[in-house]
């Protein structure tokens, strides 16, 4: 209300800007940012600053990887100080952040390439698994939780049960051999194991990192079949998983919606199943459903280890498990600040969807 | 619109992923391996001592001798050393360079860049220093004992040393010769070039290094002006497939040459598919159970001697270690010089029995560390469990491979199950860690030795003839020293090999001679063939 006295006044200035209600919403969405940021900065630090500790707890000895099981202990110890360890915990938690502030992620010892190099080799592998992967969950996953939803106890509500209990609860490893024997072993649908066939390996130049994209940009259209040969399997895999997820999700918001007023409402004036379903329930539904989706498009980010493996797919999430188990710190918090980012956002796009999604924002 | 643009899009990409590709073999020029390659950490000859690395190196970079992988027979021969002479007093030995080598920049071979690359190993003194640097080459009398002088190239040993011995070591990987001028281009604040070669190559060999991509792939692409010929290959792509049954599907797809890693299960699966072969290869790997001394009870020579007959070698050779293993209880490999192929434990409880109540021993517990490695495991619960039928108990952590490492190095491990590569291609590469620990106290730290890790007590005449063979020129009366030892170890030692590894390649039909480097090198590709 108090809102509507100064807007809505009657007198010719006030339909003119006031400069000076204009610099109190900038300074406070100033604030604002400001805030976020730091909230955001003090996260990522939290984050570095917890996965540093149990990278040092951990009973794993990062020297003995880059200097090898034939070491002799003057070798050894040379190691040791050259990587620094032997300088007080404190000391080298700040002086990674401080090199990571200016861009210096280190080296990592399980590669011995600077791990900015690495993420920038391993980062878009996943990237463009994990979108592929959301995107079959989301246009699978949702449209069946809302018919599931839609259908209570209907046939399709069974169907979506059963396919995402199965998501759920089948190991990934098992359904990735299975997937790979018959689809590619048997069938010979898709490609094999790796991101691309032996003969385009190398042959597109990298812009994106992202084959299928790059592949595009190049115009080169026999790799990009023979790249989207290779990661539909993984990709289907990855957005089973993530339908399972996605559809429950769907179908319980819907149910909610669905036995609201406003569409008992809605079915008394005669008003289309679909267009219920459709334009007023489904159109309530997509805040929450932004955020799962989201959160799921973010988990597989991380990479899927299993998957990577199964699949010989370079990704982050197998970077960073090689590094955690031997000790290469540099790579696992190099990987982690890029999760952390990733999260946040992901985070900053789900907001902002929410203001364009939800009127009552503005 | 969009939704009909959308529907279309997923039309055309279902029409994609489900017509069925095209899946033609390699091409005819291009050999593809499927193999476990996430170990390289460095490609620099100086400072990598990882199997995958040297899988790399040894393709790209010459030594001065190196080994035929179509004669393995004759030992190494000349490389890039066109022959070489050893003074009358053995304390030097004078090599001849081959004249007309290039390396790949196109600069030529000379007897300075192989001298200045040996001095450089021994001055960075990363860990595979030690194998030349037991000549006594040390950072500070490197320029001296190796030095250069037209195209001739002189070392300075510290003892007369078997020529044998110190040729067998120069076949290794941080023997390669490397380009000088190239390297030096590159250098960072007098690294020496470590930096840049450890992702670069600068070497004369059968290959170039084309690209590495970390946990990915290896491309080679073949050296046209190779001074031995170009390779029938012109590239080697080498992709890491970490998972058998996966280097399986691709094999049988036709979509690799050779996988390396196949389990059993899946060997013996492929045996039966046509168009692909298996070819098996012992390896110098060995895989031995080594029991602390600082146990006690695994230090009461009664328990070491029933340990040797409660392992069921051929119950675990004929199931899960079946064709990746053979039983071979010496500690030098076959296919080195010296080897003593005598196997005098078999899997006899009752013996073992038997000799722990002579010893009055009735039973006891020990609590072992083991890398979570299937094989190690499997070795470990077979053991654990005719232990159990002789009185004693085992009880086993699992633990990772640099967990149990680390312990191992600290002496913490009671019974170590596990694997040793030979670092060369001399017997004195495992006689030197088997057979020879001069002060076993904890202040020692002499952390490389597997018997200062297992805190064995190298009896003084063991320790002085492992050291006496290196220095034996005949090279009869050298084989005969390690059998010897040999039989003197498998007497008495508490370090107890059990089995060597057979690397079975996975391979088309038509790939002819290949060769995954045999007990004392690493993979060779410049001789390798598809046929039609």
């Amino acid at each position: 209300m108090t809102e509507n006295t100064g807007a809505g006044g009657n007198t010719p200035g006030a339909s003119r800007p006031d400069p000076s209600a204009r610099n109190a919403l900038r300074r406070r969405r100033a604030r604002s940012i400001a805030g976020t940021l730091l909230s955001l900065s003090l996260t990522l630090l939290g984050l570095l600053l917890v996965t540093f500790i149990i990278g040092r707890v951990m009973p794993i000895d990062p020297v003995l990887k880059v200097v090898g099981d034939r070491a002799t202990q003057a070798q050894y110890d040379a190691a040791y100080v050259a990587m620094g360890l032997d300088r007080p915990l404190v000391v080298q938690f700040f002086g990674y952040i401080g090199d990571v502030l200016t861009g210096d992620f280190g080296r990592s010892i399980s590669t011995g390439q600077p791990v900015a190099d690495d993420i920038k080799r391993v980062f878009p592998a996943t990237f463009e698994l994990a979108t592929l992967g959301t995107l079959i969950g989301i246009f699978v996953g949702v449209p069946l939780g809302v018919i599931a939803a839609a259908r209570k106890g209907g046939i399709i509500d069974q169907v979506a049960r059963v396919v995402a209990l199965v998501g759920y609860s089948m190991p990934i490893f098992w359904l990735g051999l299975m997937g790979l024997l018959i689809f590619y072993g048997i069938l010979g649908w898709v490609g094999g194991p790796g991101r691309q066939g032996i003969i385009y390996d190398g042959m597109v130049p990298s812009v994106t990192g992202m084959i299928l994209v790059d592949s595009l940009l190049a115009g080169d259209w026999a790799a990009f079949r023979d790249a989207f040969s290779h990661i539909i399997l993984p990709a289907s895999l990855l957005g089973y998983y993530s339908l399972a997820y996605i559809s429950r999700m769907t179908r319980s918001f819907m149910l909610e919606q669905l036995s609201a007023e406003y569409v008992i409402t809605a079915r008394v004036k005669g008003m289309s199943e679909s267009a219920v379903i459709w334009r007023h329930a489904f159109r309530n539904i997509a805040i929450p459903l932004t955020t799962v989706i989201a959160l799921s498009f973010g988990s597989l980010l991380e990479g899927s280890v299993l998957t990577e493996i199964i699949f010989s797919w370079p990704g982050l999430g197998s970077y960073i498990t090689r590094g955690l188990l031997s000790g290469d710190m540099n790579a696992v918090l190099g990987g982690t600040v890029v999760v952390g980012v990733c999260f946040v956002v992901l985070n900053l796009f789900s907001d902002l969807l929410y203001r364009v999604l939800d009127p009552r924002s503005k | 619109m969009t939704l009909k643009m959308t529907t279309r899009a997923v039309l055309l990409a279902s029409a994609l992923a489900l017509s069925p590709a095209a899946y033609a073999e390699t091409p005819a020029d291009t050999l593809v391996v499927a193999h476990t390659i996430d170990d390289i950490i460095s490609l620099d000859p100086a400072q990598t001592f990882e199997f995958s690395g040297n899988d790399v190196n040894n393709n790209t970079y010459d030594r001065l001798v190196d080994f035929d992988p179509l004669d393995m027979d004759a030992g190494f021969k000349p490389s890039l050393a066109e022959s070489w002479e050893v003074s009358e007093d053995g304390l030097s030995i004078t090599f001849t360079m081959r004249e007309g080598v290039t390396f790949h920049s196109g600069n030529p071979v000379r007897a300075e860049d192989a001298a200045w690359s040996l001095q450089r190993a021994v001055k960075l003194d990363k860990t595979p220093a030690f194998i030349l640097t037991q000549f006594g080459f040390t950072a500070a009398n490197a320029e001296e004992k190796i030095s250069a002088d037209g195209n001739k190239l002189t070392l300075t040993l510290d003892k007369p040393y078997a020529p044998s011995f110190v040729l067998n070591c120069l076949t290794a990987n941080i023997a390669s010769i490397i380009d000088k001028e190239t390297v030096l281009a590159n250098e960072q604040d007098g690294d020496m070039g470590n930096g840049w070669l450890n992702t670069n190559e600068a070497g004369s060999g059968a290959y170039t290094l084309a690209a590495w991509r970390p946990n990915e792939a290896v491309q080679l692409a073949a050296y046209e002006d190779y001074w031995q010929g170009a390779p029938a290959m012109k590239r080697v792509i080498v992709r890491n497939v970490a998972e058998s049954s996966a280097q399986r599907l691709l094999l049988e797809q036709g979509d690799i040459d050779v996988a390396r890693n196949l389990t059993p299960t899946d060997v013996e699966s492929i045996g039966s598919v046509e168009g692909v072969k298996i070819q098996d290869e012992p390896r110098g790997r060995m895989m031995y159970m080594g029991l602390n001394q600082k146990n006690e009870l695994l230090s009461n020579p009664a328990v070491i001697e029933a340990m040797k007959y409660l392992v069921d070698y051929e119950g675990i050779t004929g199931s899960f270690l079946k064709g990746q293993f053979t039983t071979h209880q010496a500690f030098l490999p076959l296919g080195y010089l010296g080897v003593l192929e005598d196997q005098p434990w078999t899997y006899d409880v009752e013996k073992a029995k038997q000799i722990l109540a002579d010893a009055g021993i009735e039973g006891g517990t020990i609590t072992t560390r083991i890398r979570d490695l299937r094989e190690y495991i499997d070795v470990a619960q077979t053991l654990q469990a005719s232990m159990a039928q002789a009185g004693l108990t085992l009880e086993i952590e699992q633990m990772t491979g640099a967990q149990v490492l680390d312990a191992y190095r600290a002496r913490e491990v009671p019974i170590f199950i596990g694997e040793w590569g030979p670092d060369y291609s001399d017997p004195n590469t495992n006689a030197a860690t088997f057979a020879f620990n001069p002060d076993n106290s904890d202040e020692a730290k002499a952390v490389g030795l597997l018997a200062w890790r297992n805190a064995y007590a190298v009896p003084e005449e063991m320790n002085e003839a492992t050291v006496a063979a290196t220095l034996e020129k005949d090279a009869e009366k050298r084989a005969q020293m390690y059998k010897d030892i040999q039989a003197q170890y498998q007497a008495e030692a508490p370090i107890i090999p059990l089995f060597q590894r057979i690397e079975q390649a996975g391979l088309q039909d038509n790939v002819e001679n290949w060769f995954s480097g045999g007990a004392v090198t690493s993979v060779i590709y410049r001789q390798v063939t598809k046929g039609e």
